[in-house]
């Protein structure tokens, strides 16, 4: 009846793979730490994390001064980021990570970093709770009452965009027969009555129901009557039989590029249904499932490729050049490009991959190796061992050691000529394979 | 409200600063480069106004890729693709002000003024689209006004990937264009599928042949910190290496395809590399990527790289649930200069009667306004192809807000986007449209081309 359970081995690399999909990958030795808990051990410690920890270098700007995550351009970004690299609790952030691309909210439509670091606490919150009192608290949430003008919805003029997507992208899903056009109409007339108040200083704010905004008629919704209101129409979505497939597929998508079988699907939605629409019994499903370890690998989104490079160097966010280089690599936090989020099937092409070039050259900035320094010729073997121990002895196949190798070999060989190049060259050529590791796909992807 | 935005870092001003820090130096005096391929890249230079530079460590076996290829392509037609996002409101694009329906439908968000609409007495152009209505004018603009498909679907994200994918279809994952350009194209040319939004518009999506994103062709380097000369040469190559990691997996497969894709493209863009393009009109100016990506394509094309299709994304956003007038104004006001610009830098660099350009969005707004100052989801919306050779008479017409909306309110198609597709396919680039585009037989061809 239940779903599969991995079962076979799980040392350190299981471990990482876990970290990677449930996490922004592992600091040194956290692999190894998890793996000794076993599955069932690692799955529950990521489950149930206790108090939040911050570990690891204070985050500051480039000019050295603290993150303005409410006012400054960027700074939210920056803020998150350094969030995800010094946790001590990797799967609530990138459950709100999920929420984020879930309940895709972006600045550019809201204007008001302050509302959206709001409901980023609220994907904190209630990332592992109940998708009942998230949906709840999403619908009355400011920046969402921005964004999808939940604000502008009143009795005399609906405004239908909240209550399409609500039902399109956060329970039901398009094209699977779960809602017709109508029903968004009657949602809409569902959840009038939210308002807010507006000043020059402080932009929308006191955002609040008003009864007199709202529509008391009779809706139709489902092929069933009622005079809804908004607390209504969430239950409504989440009563509706295609709710629970919904959920429970694009859940489990975050995780495992591979659809469930039959036989899980019928269990993670018997979880989901059987615990009161409670998140954490469905991702206990997916994190012990044999698809997650012994399954194809998936592509990391940029953020995390990026908080995980941090995370393995122990090194900390201290730049706000990070949002500008999250754009380029495709993924800035708080500006998805739409509300149905980022495409999690298309994250890798020959712009954003520059973007993730650039991003490692930032990190590697700081830390490049001064090649009026050398003092001896070293050998290709070497110097590539070097490269890798800076990034903590990453797993590579073996066709990409090879080609880092030859690399190795023929930039070396350029420097035969030349006594000086014979002792400067090496150092160059391990600043050139730090770079070309943290972009090989063995790095890309887990 | 904190709407604060400070002008030092802006993503623009940061890109700039970006690729500005990221420039190899240049070596003045290289020999001046022997064999075929030179008066190529004498052209190169002049039609973008610039001295010719080499850079790099001496090694002209590098240089520029792109261009060897271009030399032995034929003069292909190109066709360019600009989206609107969001659903762009017809009814406002071109205001049917002498229907009589329109301002009852319309009480607050009814556009006055414009340029009458030459083919149409009932329409006036937008304001703010002054520029297209000039060009078509001239006979270079073609009106869809009211294009879409039948059984409309008012999803953003379904209606948007029916119009990508070429067709009504859910499933398919390539792009009505990626499937030409697996047809026709090569495996060791990006170019041929370009993308200037930063990131790969579906429709350009292909099974087999390599595509590109990049944000502007002058900025595509791929600089490290410490790492230069002859090794910086080989570590460019080693990008490429990464393309042959062997992996069995999609995702590692994909990320291996990208390095070596990556690797291609930089070497096919050299010539670009941290050179101020110079546009041969002005465009307009400000933070926008729109007529920064065009005037980039202007200059790609004048300079002969090896492309076939491009997709861009216009200015603004076009979901106006709310504040419709607002965000609508500037939005197309920025789109349509931009256009202009990029219409008339073609036809000043002589290369006008190789481009067409289709502008589409996934869909029209509904007719009757919100309340929230705004518009709802709708079905038929309003397109344009732009260039010196489209034929210039509307296709389909503006169908009367009396009889020509649907049950649920919204304008009602008279032209089909498959119907357009395969005109596009068998009019402009002269291939077979039932190659790639599923049942498109049964769709009218309207006449695109002069």
């Amino acid at each position: 009846m239940g779903a599969p359970v991995y079962r076979g081995k799980f040392d350190a690399s299981h471990a990482e793979r876990l970290l990677w999909r449930a996490g922004f990958g592992p600091r040194p030795g956290e692999a190894a730490a998890l793996a000794k808990l076993g599955l069932d051990g690692a799955v529950h410690s990521l489950l149930n994390p206790g108090l939040e920890k911050l570990v690891g270098p204070k985050p500051h700007d480039s000019k050295g001064r603290p993150f303005a995550p409410r006012d400054a351009w960027g700074h939210d970004h920056c803020w998150w980021l350094d969030r995800m690299v010094r946790t001590s609790r990797p799967l609530v952030e990138r459950m709100a990570l999920v929420w984020h691309d879930w309940f895709a909210t972006s600045n550019a439509g809201v204007g008001d970093q302050g509302l959206m670091i709001a409901q980023n606490e609220l994907f904190r919150k209630h990332g592992l709770g109940s998708f009942e009192q998230l949906l709840l608290d999403v619908t009355a949430n400011p920046a969402m009452l921005v964004w999808l003008n939940g604000t502008q919805n009143t009795k005399d003029a609906p405004n239908e965009n909240y209550g399409r997507e609500m039902m399109e992208l956060f329970t039901l899903g398009a094209d699977r027969g779960a809602y017709t056009e109508r029903d968004v109409r009657e949602q809409a007339r569902s959840l009038t009555g939210w308002t807010s108040r507006w000043s020059r200083r402080k932009g929308e704010y006191d955002f609040h129901f008003d009864a007199s905004r709202h529509d008391t008629g009779t809706k139709m919704v489902f092929h069933k009557s009622g005079n809804y209101a908004w607390r209504d129409a969430c239950h409504l979505c989440l009563n509706n039989p295609k709710h629970a497939s919904f959920f429970t597929q694009k859940l489990w998508s975050y995780f495992i590029p591979v659809a469930p079988d039959a036989k899980t699907q019928r269990a993670l939605e018997a979880a989901y249904t059987g615990s009161g629409r409670q998140i954490k019994p469905v991702l206990d499903i997916v994190l012990k499932h044999p698809a997650l370890h012994t399954g194809p690998r998936m592509t990391k989104p940029p953020v995390v490729h990026i908080a995980g490079l941090l995370r393995r160097i122990n090194a900390g966010v201290t730049t706000d050049a990070w949002a500008w280089i999250g754009g380029l690599s495709g993924q800035q936090l708080f500006y998805p490009p739409n509300v149905a989020g980022w495409d999690d099937s298309r994250w890798l092409d020959t712009a954003t991959f520059r973007g993730r070039w650039i991003a490692v050259g930032q990190i590697l900035g700081d830390r490049r190796l001064d090649p009026g320094k050398a003092k001896e010729a070293i050998d290709a073997p070497t110097t590539l061992k070097q490269a890798l121990a800076f990034w903590n002895n990453p797993e590579l196949t073996p066709a990409t050691h090879r080609q880092l190798l030859r690399f190795t070999q023929r930039a070396l060989h350029d420097a035969r000529s030349d006594k000086w190049k014979q002792v400067q060259y090496p150092v160059l050529v391990e600043n050139a394979l730090r770079h070309l590791i943290a972009v090989s796909p063995d790095l890309q992807t887990a | 409200m904190s709407r604060i935005v400070c002008d030092e870092c802006t993503r623009a001003d940061a890109l700039r600063a970006v690729a500005g820090r990221g420039l190899p130096a240049i070596e003045a005096g290289m020999p001046t480069p022997a064999g075929t391929g030179l008066s190529r890249r004498g052209f190169v230079a002049r039609s973008l106004g610039l001295a010719l530079t080499v850079y790099g460590a001496g090694r002209l076996d590098i240089f520029d890729e792109g261009i060897a290829a271009a030399a032995t392509m034929p003069k292909n037609p190109i066709l360019v693709t600009v989206f609107l996002q969001g659903g762009a409101d017809a009814l406002s694009l071109l205001s049917p002000q002498a229907d009589p329906l329109y301002r009852k439908l319309r009480p607050n968000l009814a556009i006055s003024g414009g340029t009458a609409f030459a083919e149409d007495d009932r329409l006036f152009w937008h304001p703010a689209l002054d520029p297209i209505a000039q060009l078509h004018g001239e006979g270079k603009v073609t009106v869809l006004p009211a294009v879409g498909y039948d059984h409309p679907d008012q999803s953003h994200f379904t209606s948007r990937h029916y119009w990508e994918v070429g067709a009504t279809d859910s499933r398919l994952l390539t792009g009505w264009m990626g499937r030409y350009l697996d047809a026709v194209g090569t495996s060791d040319n990006p170019l041929q599928g370009l993308s200037l939004t930063g990131s790969l518009e579906p429709a350009l999506a292909t099974a087999k042949v390599p595509v590109a994103a990049i944000d502007g062709p002058d900025q595509y380097d791929f600089w490290s910190p410490g790492v230069w000369g002859q090794v910086e040469d080989r570590m460019l190559e080693a990008i490429g290496m990464l393309g042959n990691s062997g992996a069995h997996d999609a995702a590692s497969r994909t990320a291996a395809k990208v390095a070596g894709q990556s690797a291609t493209l930089r070497r096919q863009l050299q010539p670009f590399g941290g050179k101020k393009l110079v546009p041969a009109v002005p465009y307009p100016t400000g933070n926008d990527q729109f007529p920064r990506s065009l005037q980039g394509l202007a200059a790609m094309i004048a300079a002969g790289l090896p492309l076939r299709c491009v997709a861009l994304e216009a200015t603004g956003q076009y979901d106006t649930h709310a504040d419709q007038v607002s965000e609508l104004t500037p939005a197309l006001t920025t789109t349509a200069a931009s256009l202009y610009s990029f219409q008339r830098d073609l036809e000043a660099r002589g290369v006008a009667d190789r481009v067409l350009t289709l502008v589409w969005s996934e869909f029209g707004r509904r007719a009757e306004e919100n309340g929230s100052g705004g518009t709802d989801h709708g079905a038929a919306g309003t397109g344009f192809l732009i260039g010196t050779k489209v034929a210039g008479t509307q296709i389909g017409e503006y169908p009367g807000l009396s009889t020509g909306l649907d049950r649920d309110g919204n304008l009602k198609a008279t032209s089909d986007f498959r119907g357009v597709y395969a005109a596009l396919f068998e009019q402009w680039l002269r291939f077979d449209a039932e190659r790639v585009l599923p049942h498109v037989s049964k769709f009218k061809r309207p006449t695109l081309v002069k």
